[in-house]
């Protein structure tokens, strides 16, 4: 067992005091809300992800590491079809949220993406006010009440630990704040639909330290209401805040299990190749 | 030898350091700004100098062995032609230069001499003088007169003449003059305005009766009460034009009342009516304020007025107001035609060898020459779509066409045709420039695609798409050939939105300026008179493309800065 993993350890254990359940659980007693099943992609002639089977628990954190280019953004962009945008992606077998398959024909790819919600590696709130940053969700399903949109707003900015810092400028425009604001004004805007699923795709990596330790302690409030899938490139991230860890690597999943166990005691060599920093 | 070595090595070196690119470069740039305030300056010099009262001279002018014989006029311009060449021309002129000058004198008084500018050779004038009694008077016909204010006439009576002093006899001229320039307002008003919009209802009845002798579906007691109707209408408004027209005869009784007699350059008496007089002034009697009141006045009459002699006179306001009127409704046409072309071609078409053919075809029409765009409105938009439009909504007015002619809206559409290959380019480029992470942040909150395009890809292009209007803009105002197949004329008796209901006439042919220039440059009757006018106008029509332009950039910078893009 590596170096590091016990210094991640340490920042785990200054997390827990703010609410983490560590391993008091195991994936077998979750709840499960998304499960992937036998799922390959292709972009064109090149396969992207090779069956795929995993299980996403309900309420929880669950982590996705591993090299770049091994598939961990792209089994992400699954979870809310986000590749149906992509020209030549081809996807082989089923997701299922909360039982049904989100691949299913007549599933609206709109309606699942409001329920499964995302938030990008580099901040990209839309160059409009922060207030209607936030309200943009709703208003796209035509929700226009200001009663209404002034409540989810403060609710929503509030939930991203942002609504002190822009109270009393919510109507600036919110290309003006600093990239931290932004990625939580853009989690804000997230939330602000009420999704069940939280995607995040590296959301701290173009952070400062002090940013990114804002996302985690975000992360961790955020979890008693919904359930978040992160991609991440850093192991003492993954380790800090998630409950669930994928280890992934060349479009397979290679292990996937509690966080705590997969960082102390892996049971594939290629997990542990990699969380002690031998390639990667 | 190690000198020359070393200078050669050091201008080798200074050309490896890129120097002679930078001066190349910079070269090429001064001479275009240089070309631009170059031509600017020109428009503006040869132009603007027209307004200017310039002094009147009074000389003889004698040919050798001729009586002198007096002349009056403005110098326009003094050139030096070749002795050999006039001696050819038939003078005798006993002179060892090579060159002699001669004088373009604007003499004005074309009733009277036959001809407005005349040639003179400088060395034959003499006692040359500026009288200050000297005047100008400007004509609503036969151009310029100067003379020698000799008497003030009420009702063929002598009011005011030799026994007055001068001042009083230029004071009774001029307050005379006041009153009928006010009634001569009184009477255009009459003419133009209530009299034409007489016989615009006159003509909306006319088609109204005709209207209902073609529809036979109208059952007969109907057809009676309308027929009645229209008759009352008419005769209503007959009384009405029986009104005006016993106003105007009084109104014309009343403006035939005066008149001066003033004495031409020959000596002969002329007499002058006083509802023919635009101005007077006597430019050698002002001062230099004085003047530039008077220019100031001429500049504002130039752009508020209506033109006057075939165009040669007056202002070209209606030019002005057709150019940019068209320009407007070309942009509302072209804007959204080629941004929905754009957002197909770019969002949803299929992207492969159809699209790509589709690209090069609208790239290739920017190309086209714009008559070839002028041939195809005329055949087109109105021979065949006019037409169309005339027998199925206006049957009553036919034979005569009412969109089946060429008019305002045909040439905005087809200067819209020409400049969508712009638009289409400008905004398919700025779609291609939207981050697709803001796209995909649009989409990942549940919106559509369509959704996402309205709400953040089409706002996020719109400086795109206002750089499309811009060039746009700047082609169309331009244009001329094509307009003067689909649209365009010499003259318009009104303006294409006036008090008239529906107050919008898309169907009117309207003025522009480019036509403009080309009709008065080339076309005009008295080309000396016109050129300076060639030049106002040209320099107008490029401040002018230049406001639309401007306006527009300003529009863009707004938009740009409202939705500046994410650096992602």
């Amino acid at each position: 067992m590596a170096t590091d993993a016990p210094q991640a350890r340490t920042h785990a254990i200054r997390m827990d005091s703010l609410g983490r359940s560590a391993g008091s659980k195991t994936l077998a007693d979750e709840q499960i809300t998304l499960t992937v099943d036998d799922l390959s992609l292709y972009y064109g002639e090149k396969q992207a992800l090779y069956n795929v089977e995993m299980k996403i628990p309900h309420k929880r954190v669950t982590a996705f590491i591993g090299p770049s280019g091994c598939g961990k953004s792209t089994l992400l962009r699954c979870f809310n079809r986000m590749n149906d945008l992509v020209d030549g992606c081809r996807i082989e077998g089923k997701i299922h949220l909360d039982g049904n398959n989100i691949y299913d024909k007549g599933v609206d790819a709109a309606a699942l993406r409001r329920n499964v919600g995302m938030v990008f590696q580099k901040p990209n709130p839309f160059p409009k006010s922060i207030y209607e940053n936030v309200a943009y969700g709703l208003r796209i399903q035509g929700i226009n009440k200001k009663r209404v949109l002034d409540e989810v707003v403060e609710r929503s900015l509030r939930g991203a630990a942002l609504w002190d810092e822009v109270k009393d400028r919510l109507q600036d425009n919110a290309l003006g704040m600093s990239g931290g604001q932004q990625q939580r004004l853009v989690i804000a805007r997230t939330i602000a639909v009420e999704p069940e699923v939280l995607l995040l795709d590296e959301p701290a990596s173009a952070l400062d330290p002090i940013s990114t330790l804002k996302i985690e302690e975000l992360i961790y409030e955020l979890k008693s209401k919904y359930t978040i899938v992160i991609v991440t490139h850093n192991m003492q991230q993954a380790a800090r805040v998630s409950d669930y860890t994928a280890f992934m690597y060349m479009g397979k999943l290679v292990e996937f299990g509690d966080t705590d166990t997969l960082f102390t005691n892996p049971s594939k060599k290629q997990t542990e190749d990699y969380i002690t920093g031998r390639y990667g | 030898m190690s000198v020359k070595n070393q200078q050669r090595h050091s201008f080798l070196e200074w050309c490896r350091r890129g120097e002679p690119m930078i001066w190349f470069n910079a070269a090429a740039v001064s001479i275009s700004a240089i070309a631009v305030i170059g031509l600017l300056f020109l428009l503006a010099v040869r132009g603007f100098g027209h307004f200017w009262p310039a002094d009147v001279m009074q000389a003889n002018y004698a040919l050798p062995g001729d009586q002198p014989a007096r002349v009056i006029g403005e110098v326009v311009q003094t050139e030096a032609v070749p002795v050999e060449q006039l001696r050819s021309a038939g003078f005798e002129l006993d002179t060892e230069e090579l060159f002699i000058d001669r004088q373009l004198i604007k003499q004005g008084n074309r009733d009277v001499n036959g001809r407005d500018f005349t040639w003179l050779l400088s060395r034959h004038l003499s006692d040359i003088s500026y009288p200050e009694n000297l005047m100008v008077v400007e004509r609503h016909e036969w151009g310029n007169f100067y003379g020698f204010l000799r008497s003030v006439k009420e009702a063929g009576t002598v009011v005011a003449g030799a026994e007055q002093s001068e001042a009083e006899l230029w004071a009774a001229y001029e307050s005379r003059l006041e009153r009928a320039k006010a009634l001569y307002a009184d009477i255009k008003d009459i003419e133009k305005n209530k009299i034409g919009a007489i016989n615009y209802k006159m003509e909306k009845l006319r088609l109204r009766e005709r209207g209902l002798e073609l529809d036979e579906g109208v059952s007969a007691e109907r057809r009676a009460a309308t027929e009645a109707e229209i008759a009352s209408e008419r005769a209503e408004l007959d009384a009405a034009y029986a009104e005006l027209q016993s106003q105007l005869t009084e109104l014309y009784t009343k403006i035939h009342r005066d008149s001066i007699t003033a004495e031409v350059m020959s000596g002969q008496i002329v007499e002058l009516r006083m509802d023919k007089i635009v101005h007077t002034y006597r430019p050698n009697a002002m001062s230099v304020i004085d003047k530039m009141g008077f220019y100031v006045f001429k500049f504002v009459e130039f752009l508020t007025d209506e033109p006057r002699e075939a165009n040669t006179e007056g202002g070209i306001f209606p030019a002005i107001f057709g150019t940019v009127i068209m320009v407007l409704i070309m942009s509302i046409i072209v804007t959204p035609f080629g941004v929905i072309a754009a957002v197909y071609l770019r969002e949803y078409a299929k992207q492969g060898v159809m699209t790509r053919i589709i690209r090069i075809a609208v790239n290739n029409l920017a190309g086209v020459p714009s008559i070839v765009y002028g041939v195809f409105g005329l055949g087109f938009f109105i021979y065949f779509l006019g037409s169309e439009i005339d027998q199925v909504f206006y049957p009553e007015a036919l034979p005569a066409p009412t969109f089946g002619t060429p008019g305002l809206l045909w040439a905005s559409l087809t200067l819209a045709l020409l400049t969508l290959p712009v638009v289409i380019v400008a905004t398919e480029e700025g779609l291609s420039r939207i981050p697709k992470a803001l796209r995909e942040g649009s989409l990942a909150l549940g919106a559509t695609k369509a959704e996402t395009l309205w709400r953040v890809v089409l706002p996020m292009a719109s400086p795109a798409m206002m750089t499309g209007l811009i060039l746009a803009v700047a082609r169309a105002a331009g244009e001329v050939a094509p307009l003067m197949l689909v649209g365009v004329v010499k003259l318009a008796p009104t303006l294409p939105v006036n008090g008239n209901f529906p107050y919008f006439h898309l169907d009117q042919k309207f003025m522009h300026l480019g036509f403009h220039i080309y009709d008065v440059g080339f076309q005009s009757p008295n080309v000396e008179a016109a050129r300076p006018l060639v030049y106002a106008t040209a320099l107008l029509l490029v401040v002018i493309i230049a406001l639309l332009n401007l306006s527009a950039v300003a529009l863009r910078n707004r938009l740009r800065e409202k939705y500046k893009a994410l650096d992602i």
